[in-house]
């Protein structure tokens, strides 16, 4: 998947967003770091929460790699992301938990588990430790926004089907499939939700169908 | 199960010892009364006096719809009329809740009995912790469910309830990548739970007596995350060394564990709940048997799925995860499991 990033001159920051926000939607696309999209998802503000911090720590890590990619020696390297990641998500998560007390409840043990995610580290790998710092920084800012994009769509869903709201707003009376909100809801949305792109991919005729085989990362 | 279980006993007995030590070691420093929340109670006797009486355990037994307070008692005492006791949540030790009657048990005297038997009026949690003072003689002690039904019950819950993967959703791209062969989700599930009891246990150790005497408790995710990477890394080694075959049947997936919500969420759940020891070995068993029940139930269904007529747009992994929302939806039926009776 990183074929399309190795030429040596950076691509343009619009299509870096772009190729975060679609190409390689890290939640639709390379089905990576799905836990938190499944889990906080059961309204659009949790979501919205949830994506801020992870497009936060991904932009933070990718500037912090960038800046001192030629410091860091390529044998130990992986352990110097995942420090450099664990730092800012306690960062983040402090601020979280001192600025929004009562979201930060219901999301505090994912914005902790940010530090696992897998995608954030492959962005490290893949792009921050090879180009400077103004590129990697669209990247970060490309692949944050796609997941904060993906986990807003899909607490959207989750939020008007199970609740029939939005951002807490009634927008229909009752609750028209609670189903939805309930865990098992949850795992049905995403499965929805990426048929959904895989018929469309058949439908423009561009892919081949191997979106459904995504990665199996951490 | 037995293929892979016979060519690599020696591992598994090795694997068996580690755990028995971590447990025994959380066992005794628990029972030297270095950590609270283990033992079921400690009330001080006065010095001096002849065989006072203690207050050996107190717990709160649920039947037909009444709660009541099951106090023992090392020697029986003199007054036994309710007023004389007074019972709070331990939460909110300035709210008594009012003690209706105070019998013996199985019909004895209430002044001749070691065991006390206290009606309340309102209905109580028997898994919450509660308050006892008694006011002649001065006695107090804590009423709470035993260790041992602390610890089952934990297990359980974490196991099933709050199944790591049905309920709680972590180690979802794990779970997912390694579901398709029986064989790979069986070792793939010992492995996990074998690094989840030990980084736990590890992790436990390092919270208690490193981090919260020196007010580090902020450092969690970047210490936690440490623990994982340096015990995985260790095993790794080691295994190796000692254990070739076994090392070449386990070895990559202690690779992918290193960084896994999954075995991150462990030391970071025993945090928030400031457990305590044996509690923090049970979440780390129970979860582990959770998520090694959840990788064998799907991997099942999945080598099912491979035989059968999936629309394309739903092939890969859409079905599966279709799949793992109807094992949510059976794994609901758990949540009305009342594990304190």
């Amino acid at each position: 998947m990183s074929a399309a990033l190795l030429p040596p001159t950076p691509p343009p920051a619009r299509r870096l967003i772009l190729n975060g926000l679609f190409a390689e939607n890290p939640v639709f696309r390379l089905a990576l770091s799905l836990c938190p999209a499944v889990a906080v998802t059961t309204t659009v503000l949790n979501g919205l929460i949830l994506g801020v911090a992870v497009l936060m720590v991904q932009v933070l890590s990718s500037v912090t790699v960038a800046l001192a990619r030629g410091l860091i020696h390529p044998r130990v390297r992986i352990p110097v992301y995942t420090i450099i990641i664990a730092v800012w998500v306690s960062a983040i998560d402090m601020t979280l938990a001192a600025f929004v007390p009562a979201l930060y409840a219901q999301v505090g043990l994912y914005v902790k588990l940010i530090v696992a995610f897998a995608i954030i580290i492959s962005r490290l790998e893949m792009f921050a430790s090879r180009y400077p710092l103004v590129p990697s920084f669209w990247d970060g800012f490309g692949m944050g926004l796609g997941f904060l994009a993906a986990l807003v769509v899909i607490g959207a869903l989750r939020e008007l089907l199970g609740n029939g709201s939005i951002f807490g707003v009634r927008l229909v009376a009752g609750k028209p499939l609670l189903f939805f909100a309930l865990p098992a809801g949850g795992f049905f949305s995403i499965a929805f939700l990426m048929a959904f792109f895989n018929w469309i991919e058949r439908r423009v005729g561009r892919g081949r169908g191997r979106a459904a085989a995504g990665g199996a990362h951490g | 199960m037995a293929r892979i279980l016979v060519p690599t006993r020696r591992g598994i007995a090795l694997a068996a010892i580690l755990a028995l030590a971590a447990a025994g070691l959380s066992g005794v420093l628990a029972a030297r009364g270095a950590v609270p929340s283990a033992g079921r109670m400690s009330a001080s006797p006065p010095r001096g006096a002849p065989r006072p009486p203690r207050i050996l355990g107190a717990w709160v037994e649920r039947s037909g719809g009444e709660s009541r307070v099951v106090v023992r008692l090392s020697t029986p005492i003199e007054r036994v009329e309710p007023a004389n006791f007074r019972f709070t949540e331990a939460a909110a030790p300035d709210l008594p809740i009012v003690v209706r009657e105070v019998r013996g048990a199985r019909g004895a005297a209430a002044n001749a009995s070691a065991r006390l038997i206290l009606t309340v009026a309102q209905p109580l949690d028997p898994s919450a912790r509660y308050r006892l003072d008694i006011l002649e003689p001065a006695l107090a002690g804590e009423v709470r469910p035993s260790a041992w039904a602390l610890f089952l019950a934990v297990i359980l819950s974490s196991a099933l309830i709050n199944n790591f993967v049905f309920t709680r959703y972590l180690g979802l791209c794990i779970f997912f990548g390694v579901s398709k062969k029986r064989e790979t989700a069986l070792g793939m599930g010992a492995t996990f739970a074998f690094v989840m009891v030990t980084t736990g246990m590890l992790s436990w150790l390092l919270y208690e007596f490193v981090m919260k005497p020196l007010h580090l408790r902020f450092l969690q995710v970047l210490v936690f995350i440490g623990v994982v990477a340096f015990l995985v890394q260790l095993l790794d080694t080691v295994l190796k060394k000692t254990h070739g075959a076994l090392h070449e049947k386990f070895g990559i997936y202690l690779v992918l564990i290193t960084t896994n919500c999954i075995i991150l969420a462990v030391p970071l759940l025993n945090a928030a709940a400031d457990a305590g020891p044996l509690e923090s070995l049970a979440l780390a068993m129970g979860s582990g048997a959770g998520f090694a029940l959840a990788l064998f139930l799907m991997s099942c269904a999945r080598e099912r799925v491979e035989l059968a007529r999936v629309p394309p747009a739903l092939q890969g992994l859409p079905i599966a995860f279709a799949l793992a929302g109807l094992f949510a939806l059976a794994f609901m039926g758990f949540s009305g499991l009342n594990l304190f009776r």
